[in-house]
């Protein structure tokens, strides 16, 4: 067991952390696109009957399509952009932990209310 | 004994894909514990490389069939609207929440957190099984994603507690029910 526990130092070359990245941050900003398309809808009566795309869901239905959509659009665009790079992880994080916290707390309504 | 076919769907969206994706949460927790807090980064061992990154696809199967079977199989009935002059408002849970301020809250403050914040949980649980696959073995080698897995996951936790509570919650004070009735056990059957 200790032979295949081996100390990765000693291994050769690492895959680039771009890709990882790229998830990372989009996951940050399609989650705080579920809770701005949420406050957007809840703001506008036009949006929030834009949003109905399915009727018996009402605005939901629309506000988390939206979300999914500019989740997978930014996956798309950051991993194209950072694939093959090495980025500053520490950076990204601190990024996307702020959007995924600033969406629990804006999907809250009495904060979400707020704005 | 039996049931509606309404409420058969709440089980399987709550007790079923729900509390399912609630107990893999704290095993993911004690998944990732188990194995980046050794201290020296290392390799895992053989095959477990891979069992990370089957167990959040799993999860992140769970939290997309909570999510779609809620918004787009439960909800409906939750807030369907009454038609005009209806005074028993039992097959409408939304419109019996509001129509006492008893009981209000729940919908205003409990459906309209739960809605959205679960949403975040299938995007976030993605992610980790993406990277989980994608790096794989080289995981133990970046520090950073292994913070970024913990921060998403921890946080996927919480935001499906939140849905599962006020989902019990709201089912306690305003039950999705209606539908046809299933017979789990006939008459004069034990």
């Amino acid at each position: 067991m200790s032979t295949q526990n081996t100390i990765l130092a000693d291994t050769p070359a690492i895959l680039t952390n771009g890709s990882g990245a790229a998830a990372i941050l989009a996951a940050g900003i399609g989650s705080f696109a579920v809770a701005a398309s949420a406050i957007a809808a809840d703001k506008s009566a036009f949006l929030k009957s834009l949003f109905s795309i399915y009727k018996p869901t009402g605005a939901l239905s629309g506000e988390t399509t939206v979300a999914i959509l500019v989740w997978f659009a930014a996956w798309a665009i950051l991993e194209v952009l950072w694939r093959k790079r090495n980025v500053s992880l520490l950076r990204i994080n601190v990024i996307a932990l702020l959007l995924l916290g600033l969406s629990l707390l804006s999907t809250f309504p009495p904060i979400g209310d707020l704005f | 004994m039996e049931i509606t076919t309404r409420s058969l769907w709440t089980l399987i969206h709550g007790m079923g894909f729900g509390a399912l994706y609630l107990l893999a949460s704290a095993g993911a927790i004690a998944l990732l514990y188990q194995r980046f807090s050794t201290g020296t980064h290392q390799i895992p061992e053989s095959g477990n490389d891979r069992v990370l990154g089957i167990y959040l696809t799993v999860m992140a199967a769970l939290a997309w069939l909570t999510v779609l079977s809620g918004t787009y199989i439960v909800y409906p009935w939750y807030r369907a609207a009454p038609p005009a002059g209806t005074t028993n408002l039992a097959a409408y849970p939304r419109s019996l929440l509001l129509s006492h301020p008893a009981t209000s809250q729940w919908h205003l403050i409990g459906m309209e957190w739960k809605e959205h914040v679960a949403w975040l949980v299938p995007i976030a649980i993605t992610m980790a099984a993406f990277v989980a696959i994608r790096y794989a073995r080289d995981l133990g080698r970046q520090p950073q994603l292994q913070y970024a897995l913990h921060g998403f996951v921890v946080t996927s936790l919480f935001a499906a507690g939140v849905a599962g509570f006020f989902g019990a919650m709201l089912d306690k004070n305003a039950p999705v029910d209606g539908g046809n009735i299933i017979h789990v056990v006939q008459e004069g059957k034990q």
